[in-house]
């Protein structure tokens, strides 16, 4: 069953601006998710829209029925506190906002983008062969990120984060009056903080699914690469 | 190529690492965040400024929030916070069509003054069809006609070392062992002499209603409800809002809400 350890080669694979990076937004998701619900419990109920219905009906979904929407044990603080809900919110979001920028123009700058995150026709070509392989629970370690890894990367940082960030955004009154068109593309306010909540959702299956995969491909290994950057690779990578 | 399956000890590391996740939530571990003298807490307030300092930065002093059309008002406006304040001297004027009401103005001015509401609706008015954003996150569309504050405050005359608007209200909105805790609220100037920011008399074209905030509230388009103080019963002129209830410049404020509510 072990296999002999001794001739798969430990490689520096992540550089420590990929692992500040990684843990930063990893802190940030996990303080954003929990005071969100928290956000949310205040008024746990979405529209589509500019506003809320309350004389008409605009809801798409209502959650709670009267009472908070997410339990204790989802939310931080544990208790019903909108203020310090939103006080750990907005100071996440700005570290998350932080670090993505600095990423962003560390990896443009140092080419990390291009070199390792860009899809390439290989990729294309191997994508069938990489969904066969995680469906069967097969998680080949190599020194570059596969298909799935980077489509899925990919679509946290340039699309979920965006549009967490521009939806949330959309909310902010101040922001309205320096940016209306900001809401308006996304069809009103009320429908942004629709978005922002299913975008978050989307970004809870990505942490989950993320996690999920790292236990199921030599957590020690991977926990290793994104402590320390160094990782174990198979044969004849 | 090499195999790995799902192994028992694959599946029990999953079981654990779940748990953890889940008793890492549900663990009290930031309760401690919730205390306002945390200095963690502290620390993460800050961020408020920088999302001021970032917003003021990004809007011209005078850009105007969204306004909307007629048709855009669905239902009447939401109230909220108190809506029928049973304070006796707040009853007397409901009692008497505000007819007796006054509004005074005063504190760091150079002509105080005493307004009755005819005086008021006199001035020259605006009228904007704008939506009203509360914390918790619902959105109301209604139009609002009301005298600019800028008005009110120019016609007083502002006195070196100005530099923000205290509203005090009629409606006690917590009792305590020390008596009732009446609403009060501040601006700075820059949101006091916005042409948006109005002492607002009329809703949707008729009077201010009651559970509205009659006979006067305040409008702040750039921010959230809790800033638009209802009942306003004065208006004082301060340089700083440390001696007003706890400190930290209102009555939300004062229960862990930002100051600067732009967000």
């Amino acid at each position: 069953m072990r296999r002999a350890h001794s001739n798969r080669r430990l490689i520096k694979r992540h550089t420590l601006a990929t692992r500040l990076a990684h843990w930063g937004w990893a802190v940030s998701l996990l303080f954003l998710l929990g005071s969100g619900l928290q956000i949310f419990n205040a008024h746990p109920v979405l529209y589509i829209g500019d506003q809320s219905g309350f004389g008409f009906d605009n809801a798409i979904l209502s959650l709670g029925g009267g009472g908070p929407a997410w339990p204790a044990w989802a939310t931080i603080p544990s208790g019903v506190d909108l203020a310090t809900g939103r006080i750990v919110h907005f100071f996440f979001a700005w570290i998350l906002v932080f670090v993505l920028l600095l990423w962003l123009l560390g990896a443009l700058v140092s080419g990390h983008l291009w070199r390792n995150l860009r899809l390439t026709a290989q990729d294309l070509r191997s994508l069938g062969a990489d969904i066969r392989s995680h469906a069967r629970f097969q998680f080949p370690h190599r020194r570059t990120y596969g298909p799935l890894q980077k489509l899925s990367y990919a679509a946290v940082l340039f699309i979920l984060f965006p549009m967490v960030i521009a939806s949330g955004l959309a909310m902010s009154p101040g922001m309205n009056a320096a940016a209306p068109w900001l809401p308006e593309v996304l069809g009103g306010r009320q429908t942004a903080r629709t978005l922002h909540f299913c975008v978050a959702a989307a970004l809870a299956g990505f942490v989950v699914l993320h996690i999920s995969m790292v236990l199921l491909a030599a957590p020690l290994n991977q926990m290793r690469a994104m402590l320390t950057g160094w990782y174990r690779v198979d044969e004849g990578e | 190529m090499y195999e790995r399956r799902i192994t028992r000890r694959t599946a029990l590391r999953l079981g654990g690492a779940g748990l953890a996740t889940a008793t890492l939530g549900g663990c009290k571990a930031f309760d401690r965040l919730a205390d306002p003298a945390n200095p963690l807490r502290r620390y993460m307030e800050r961020a408020n400024r920088l999302t001021m300092a970032a917003q003021r930065g990004l809007l011209d002093r005078d850009a105007l929030a969204q306004e909307f059309q007629w048709f855009d008002i669905r239902q009447p406006q939401r109230p909220n916070g108190v809506t029928n304040p049973q304070d006796a001297e707040y009853v007397t004027h409901v009692a008497s069509g505000f007819s007796d009401y006054r509004l005074s103005v005063s504190g760091l001015v150079q002509r105080p003054q005493i307004l009755s509401l005819a005086e008021l609706q006199s001035m020259p008015t605006r009228r904007q069809i704008t939506r009203h954003d509360c914390v918790e996150g619902w959105s109301c569309i209604a139009q609002w006609t009301g005298v600019p504050l800028s008005t009110v405050l120019e016609r007083a005359g502002l006195r070196p070392g100005a530099r923000f608007v205290l509203l005090r209200c009629f409606d006690t909105i917590e009792r305590s062992l020390s008596g009732g805790i009446k609403y009060y609220e501040t601006i700075d100037m820059v949101d006091a002499m916005h042409p948006q920011t109005i002492l607002a008399f009329g809703m949707n074209g008729s009077a201010l209603p009651v559970p509205n905030g009659a006979p006067l509230r305040l409008r702040v388009e750039r921010q959230l409800g809790y800033k638009m103080a209802k009942y306003i019963r004065a208006i004082e002129v301060v340089d700083s809002f440390s001696g007003v209830g706890r400190g930290r410049g209102g009555y939300w404020e004062d229960r862990g809400y930002e100051w600067y509510a732009g967000i």
